[in-house]
This record gives structure tokens, sequence and C-alpha cells, in this order.
């Protein structure tokens, strides 16, 4: 690896490969870093190791990936898979480590490319063993043809869910029952995007065909679900909720939710990029304009980590935000940027026509955000509960760093990904700051843990 | 109500202060362009150090841990405080004839707090040390809290005593009309007789209103601290030739400070972290326990204090202005001191004099003769 590139890229889903490609095309030097052994991201997770047989039950969005990592196997791309981007400035100086090394390398232009995360929302028993993200259990299949053996329910809100119960369906995996937390009233809330979701209407096709395909199979969807908890001694027994007034509860053994994505913030927040609370998408977002250019010159942000859109958008950014960056080094001028990407922005428009109605049709009740209960544990490094959160509040602690100090939650290994949006939440609906005023943990580096023996490889020549 | 007093800082020291008066029965208001310990109070490693402290210290020092071993009957909360012990390893002869040259200085004051330990009493006190150790000094009754939760504490027992606390309120303009300071902000103007300045790094323009300039710089000291370990040592440990402070606290975590300054944007209240720094301290601390090698660092973060070029304090009287008192400049040493210098200003604003020697923190030594 060199310690200086043009362009470093980070994140090899969608948005980095189109990039990368799209950027060593017109003769950049780039160096595309990212965290898996292998390139797609999670979204086209082992495409390239993937057998036959578990590739086509994953249908043919999955195997869309085939064709993006293959052009980047034929380019001078250079590609570091296992890699950790710890570390990013202002100054645009990038720490990782690759192969157990560390090293700080620094860059003309960055393009963060680092995708979405599940959502973590928490609900009592959320921590138990037997309770996982479906996103997790998607990867599982993916990368290693793991399914639940003893079945499986399935409980949340949001399209992976329908999704990873058609591709369960197709593997053989015995679906217990589909709980689908979205309030019956989001009907209306998501009806007025209708006709431009229509435009991009092939999302919804596929929606309704994986339910029909769902429901002919014998397995039940039950709708209006809240107050979901999951109970077990050791691990999970079983789960209750209640629908239409009346309480039931269920046996099972894994229990799989689903609460939506939201953009991985946490390398655009190191650098210090403005960063705005998204209401219709329930999260924040970096500020961005319409190639990619985030608050910080030389930071381009492209894919679901600059707000969800999902993988063909992210393609379409990515592509963008590499012409972008071609137009910053001046390898080309802006009418020649306009022109490669027009095609590109029109793509991209057609197919986020869908998102305002996902966003409304899958909105995140806020009873649901705010954790009903004291004893549920909100953040799982520190094992702090809502109710301590509420206590602080209570004490005058009024935002979430204040609260941060005073009951540790967020000082775990995972720097609060996990629980930062979950204890804004519950300040604001205890009488603290708004999410907006309130703001984020401030990021404390490394952005992911780094050993003594990593950090002490760094600078050999600096002495006392 | 009018207060008797304003208070320009909600950090550990303001309210250190705050308490000792409205214990006295006086009313104190504290302001705060942020919030509460939001800076160095909130985000210091904790250290309740004596050992090793500039001979002008020594008894103030000495006096505020006595506070500590006590600090529950002041604020109701023990602040999470432990006291193991600090130490200052020897790893060379060198470094022992340094520390002994310093245990006989400090005896020679008429002080029995720092004492020479030899190498097996050292072994015997931190068994997983790295072998090449000859020594150390130490201090038995030094050791450490939890700065955020003493800040809080201080905070509660204050406000429960009847001082009242404004926060996000930046103070633009302090005047004085002849009879009482007046605070000019955003959020409106606050009055009263006294003004104590303890406005941390942000005190040089506190007391450039009251007229005086000092040459306070500054710094953000940067700390990282590990994923959780088994408890494998007690004491805090430094060292007589390196720059490091090396404590595993309560929960398990390992906190290592080494002095070394993140990079900092002081009107924006950002910080960059200077890597090459703190991959130094990396290797100090690998030097004495290589066995930590593979343990992960989670966080690192920096707290902006100020630095005075004799890294002392400046608390006593403004040389300037009438019913003007300071309390600021601890230059990264401040935590352990906070609960006597709430005893001293008081003092010195009821009693117009303190059983303290303060006169090597007069801010006269900075003024131009």
């Amino acid at each position: 690896m060199k310690d200086h590139y043009s362009l470093v890229i980070v994140g090899a889903g969608p948005a980095g490969l189109a990039a990368a490609v799209n950027a060593a095309h017109h003769g950049l030097d780039v160096a595309l870093l990212d965290e898996q052994p292998a390139p797609g991201g999670q979204i086209y997770r082992a495409i390239e190791s993937i057998p036959a047989e578990r590739s086509s039950l994953l249908g043919a969005e999955y195997q869309r990936g085939s064709e993006l990592v293959s052009v980047l196997r034929d380019s001078s791309i250079e590609y570091y898979p296992d890699t950790q981007v710890w570390s990013l400035n202002r100054k645009l100086e990038i720490g990782l480590v690759c192969s157990n090394t560390a090293a700080m390398i620094t860059a003309n232009q960055i393009l963060l490319a680092n995708g979405a995360m599940e959502r973590p929302l928490p609900f009592p028993g959320w921590t138990l063993p037997g309770v996982m993200n479906a996103g997790a259990g998607q990867i599982l299949f993916k990368a290693h043809g793991i399914v639940p053996a003893d079945g499986v329910v399935l409980a949340g809100s949001g399209p992976l869910l329908l999704l990873l119960a058609w591709q369960y369906l197709h593997a053989g995996v015995k679906i217990k029952a589909i709980l689908d937390l979205t309030p019956v009233h989001n009907h209306l809330r998501a009806l007025p995007y209708l006709p431009r979701a229509l435009l991009a209407g092939h999302y919804l096709m596929k929606g309704m065909a994986y339910k029909k395909e769902l429901k002919r199979a014998g397995i039940s969807t039950l709708h209006n679900i809240s107050e979901l908890r999951a109970s077990g001694r050791e691990q999970l027994e079983s789960i209750s909720f209640r629908q239409n007034g009346r309480q039931h509860v269920l046996e099972t053994e894994l229990l799989l939710t689903h609460f939506g994505v939201i953009p991985h913030t946490q390398l655009s927040r190191a650098a210090g990029c403005r960063h705005d609370w998204d209401s219709s998408q329930q999260c924040w977002r970096p500020q961005l304009d319409e190639w990619g250019n985030s608050s910080i010159d030389g930071i381009l942000i492209a894919g679901d980590g600059g707000g969800i859109g999902g993988a063909r958008t992210a393609e379409h950014a990515g592509r963008l935000a590499a012409l972008e960056a071609l137009h910053q080094l001046a390898k080309i001028d802006q009418r020649q940027r306009d022109r490669l990407g027009r095609k590109d922005r029109k793509w991209m428009r057609e197919d986020l026509h869908v998102r305002p109605f996902l966003e409304a049709f899958f909105h995140i009740p806020g009873k649901l955000l705010r954790v009903p209960d004291d004893g549920t544990i909100v953040c799982r490094c520190e094992e702090v509960t809502a109710g301590e959160i509420r206590m602080a509040v209570a004490n005058g602690h009024s935002d979430s760093n204040q609260v941060k100090f005073q009951t540790r939650c967020g000082m775990g290994p995972c720097q609060g990904r996990q629980c930062a949006d979950v204890v804004e939440n519950i300040i604001a609906a205890t009488g603290g700051d708004s999410i907006a005023r309130g703001g984020h943990y401030r990021g404390r580096p490394p952005v992911t843990p780094l050993t003594l023996g990593q950090l002490a490889s760094l600078y050999p020549e600096e002495k006392e | 109500m009018k207060p008797d007093v304003l208070i320009i800082g909600g950090g550990l020291m303001g309210f250190s202060v705050a308490l000792q008066l409205v214990k006295r029965g006086t009313r104190c208001k504290v302001l705060d362009k942020d919030s509460a310990g939001r800076h160095a109070s909130g985000v210091n490693a904790g250290g309740l150090r004596q050992l090793n402290r500039h001979p002008a210290e020594i008894p103030i020092s000495v006096a505020a841990a006595d506070m500590w071993h006590n600090i529950e009957s002041l604020v109701d909360s023990d602040c999470d405080t432990r006291f193991p012990g600090q130490i200052r390893v020897a790893e060379n002869a060198e470094d022992m004839q340094l520390l002994e040259e310093r245990a006989a200085m400090v005896r020679g004051l008429g002080f029995e707090h720092e004492e020479i330990i030899d190498r097996d009493e050292l072994y015997r006190l931190v068994p997983a040390l790295a072998p090449h150790c000859k020594g150390a000094l130490i201090c038995r009754n030094d050791g450490y809290g939890r700065p955020f939760h003493a800040l809080d504490a201080f905070r509660r027992k204050a406000l429960s005593l009847g001082v009242e606390y404004h926060a996000s309120v930046r103070a633009d303009a302090i005047e004085h009309n002849g009879n009482e300071w007046c605070v000019s902000s955003e959020k409106g103007e606050f009055r009263a007789p006294v003004l104590v300045n303890c406005a941390g790094a942000w005190a040089a323009r506190v007391a450039a209103a009251l007229g005086e300039s000092v040459p306070l710089k500054p710094g953000a000291p940067m700390l990282m601290i590990t994923e959780r370990l088994p408890r494998f040592i007690e004491p805090v440990i430094g060292a007589a030739s390196r720059k490091l402070s090396f404590k595993q606290m309560q929960n398990g975590t390992l906190l290592i400070g080494g002095a070394h300054m993140a990079e900092l944007d002081f009107e924006h209240q950002t910080t960059d972290m200077d890597w090459a720094k703190l991959a130094l301290s990396a290797r100090t601390v690998m030097a004495l326990f290589p066995q930590l090698e593979n343990v992960r660092i989670v966080r690192t973060w920096a707290g902006i204090e100020a630095f005075m070029p004799d890294n002392l304090p400046v608390i006593g009287r403004s040389s300037r202005s009438p019913y003007a008192y300071h309390a600021f400049g601890f230059s990264a040493h401040g935590f352990q001191l906070s609960p006597v210098v709430g005893k001293i200003i008081s003092q010195l604003i009821l009693d117009e004099r303190t059983e303290f020697p303060i006169e090597p923190f007069n801010i006269q030594r900075f003024c131009k003769r």
C-alpha cells in the first residue's frame, strides 16, 4: 500500500465498486478499502464464492452484484480487503489496520461508501441469545448457507423482512409467523406518495408478488402487532405480543427482527462532516450536495451511508461521486462531469421515486422508538437501561453527551453506534432536548477498536 | 432573588466554590457557557495525586487529600473514589537517584506522604510490571475518582442547598458599576456584588474584563481507554523519566494518559488526536506492561484545559478589580485540588483571609512591573 492516493474509497459495496471502476477508467490511482474479506458489501455478500443454487434462491437483484465485482477484478484498482478504517479527519488522513498493522495514509479525495446498518430498536428481551437482526440472518445465509433449522419468527417493519421471508420460504425454512409491527394507519400516511411511487412500480410489484407467494404457501402474516416481548431464562424460549387488543404467546427459539436501515455515519462524524436529522427516514444523515460532496472539502459520500436509497441508487451515486472527484482533481472539466453524469442522475431520480412512499409506509411509530419499559437495556456494551437514561435526564442531564458521561451509555467498544439514536429518542421523549437540538454523541476515535500493539507500530520515528 | 456571588464557570471549581459558600449561607449563582463539566472537569483522568506536586502546591494538595478521603460527608457521594496509592517507577539507577532526591526534598519541607520503596516492595504492589524496574516513589493514600460523577455530586449537592445554576449562558460583557458586577449575556443580565472567575480554559477572557492580562494557554491533553480487562493492577502508575499516567479503572478498563496534547481548535472547541504522540504513549505502556499488546483501545479524547507558563494555578483576589476572585489555570492537575479551592475562595470572600498558603498562586506574578 502506498502512503498517498488521488482517491481512496472506503467500502466495496455497490457505491464503492461503481465509483472505483469509474475513477480508474479515467486513469486515477485509486485505493479501495473494505473490511470484508471479499467485495460486494452486505447486499452482494459472498457474491464471488456463492454456490449457484444458493445464488438463484437469493434472486436476480442479488446476482446483479457479480457484474460489478467482475469489473473490479479486471481493473487496475488497488483493492484491500480485511482492512479496517479507524480514523478520518478533515486533513484527509486515514488511519487503517491491514494485516494487523496500523498505517496512516492520505488522499486528495476520499469517498465514503460504507453503507447502512440495521436500525437498533430495543424491546424487552432483545438482548437474549436467540434474538437477532434479520439482516444478520440474511448474511449467514448468503455467506455460509446457514438457515434456521428449527423454524423462525420474523418480526418488525420494512421491506427486508418480506424479502428474507421469501428467501427462507424457497430455502425450505419453517416460518412460524411473520409479525408486522407497522401500524395500520401508516397506509394512510403513505397514500399521498403512492402516485409517485408507481413511477418505480417494479419495486411495489415485487413486494406484492412476494406477499402473494408467502400467502399461497400458508405462511401467516399478523398485522398491527404491538408490545413485542422476548422471554426466556438463558436464551429465547417464547415471544409475546398484542394484536387488536388481545395478548398472544408463541414458542420459538429464534426471533429475527428488522426495523429498517440507517446510514453508517461513524466515519463522516469522525471527520467532522455536518449531519442533519431526517424525520422521514428517522435517522441522521450527512449534508450532501447532488454530487456527493459533504460539508468538508475533499470528502465525498455515496450510497446508503449518505441516506437510505437502496443498492441501485448507491451505484448511480457512486459513479457520480467518482465524476466529482475527477472534476475536483482536474481530470475532467465541469461540462464533462455534467455530460458523463447525465444518465446516472436521471436513473437515480427514477429509482428514488419509491422512497417517500416506503418511508411513510414503514415509518416506525414513536412509541416503539422510545422504549416503553424502564428495565430494557439500551446500551448493550455497558448494559445501561432505558430507566437509567430517564433518571439521568430527570437529574438535569438534557442531551445525549451529558447522559453518556453520567451513565456510560455509548462508552463501550461499539462506540455508541447501537444506542446513540435510541438514547436521543428517549431523552427527547423524557423532556430533554429534541433530537435535532440535543445532537449526537461526540465521536471519540478510533472508530473501530485498535490494539495497543497496532497503535505502537505507528510513526516509529517519533521520540519523546 | 439577587445572589451575593456570581460564579463564572460550571465546572468542578465553580461548583466547589458555590458549595462552600452556600454552606455558610451565601447565595450563589453559577453561569456556564455550555453544560456543567463539559470540558476539563468532566473528562480529565480523575487522578487524586499528591505525589510529585510542585512544592508550592503540596500544602493545599495534602489538605485536599483529607477532604477527598471524607468526600461523602461533603457531597453525599463517594464520587467513585479509590485510594490504592500512586506510584512513580524508576527504570534505571539515574531515575532512582532523582526519586530519592525528590523524597528528601519533600521530607525537608515537613511532609511525610511521599516515600521511596525498593524493588521487592514495588513488585509486591505491582506484580504485573515489566521486570527491569529498580524501585519507586509512592504516595500510599493517593488514588483516583470518576470526574463526571464527582462533578455531578458537587453540582447536585450545591443545587440542593439552594445554589442557582444557568447552563448555556455565555458572558458577553462583565462590568462593575461601582456597587456590583453585571454579567450580560444573550439570556439576560446577571448581577451580584461579588464575582468569581472559574472559567477554566476561557478564564483569560474573564480576567481581561477585570483588567488583568494573563498568559493562559488553552491545551487539550489526550487520554485513551481500553476495553475491560480482569483486574491485574491496583495503584496508579507513572514513570520517573517518561510521560505516563496509567490506571485500571473501577470497571476494568485501562485509562492511559501521557500529557501529550491534541491539536486544538479553540474557537470551535474541537480537537484532533495526534496519533504520533498516542503511538508514543502506546510504546511507553508496552515498555512497562508488554503483556498488553493485544488489548484493544476503544476511545481517545482530549478535554480543553487552562495551562499557565509555570504550570501553577491562579488562586486568589483580583489585583485590579474589587470583590473579584480567580480560581483557574490548573494546568491539567486541578481535579484533586478542587475541594480545597472551594474552601480557599469562600474563606477569602467571607473572612477576607484564608488558612492556606496561596501566595505562590497570586495573579500578580504575571503582571508586568
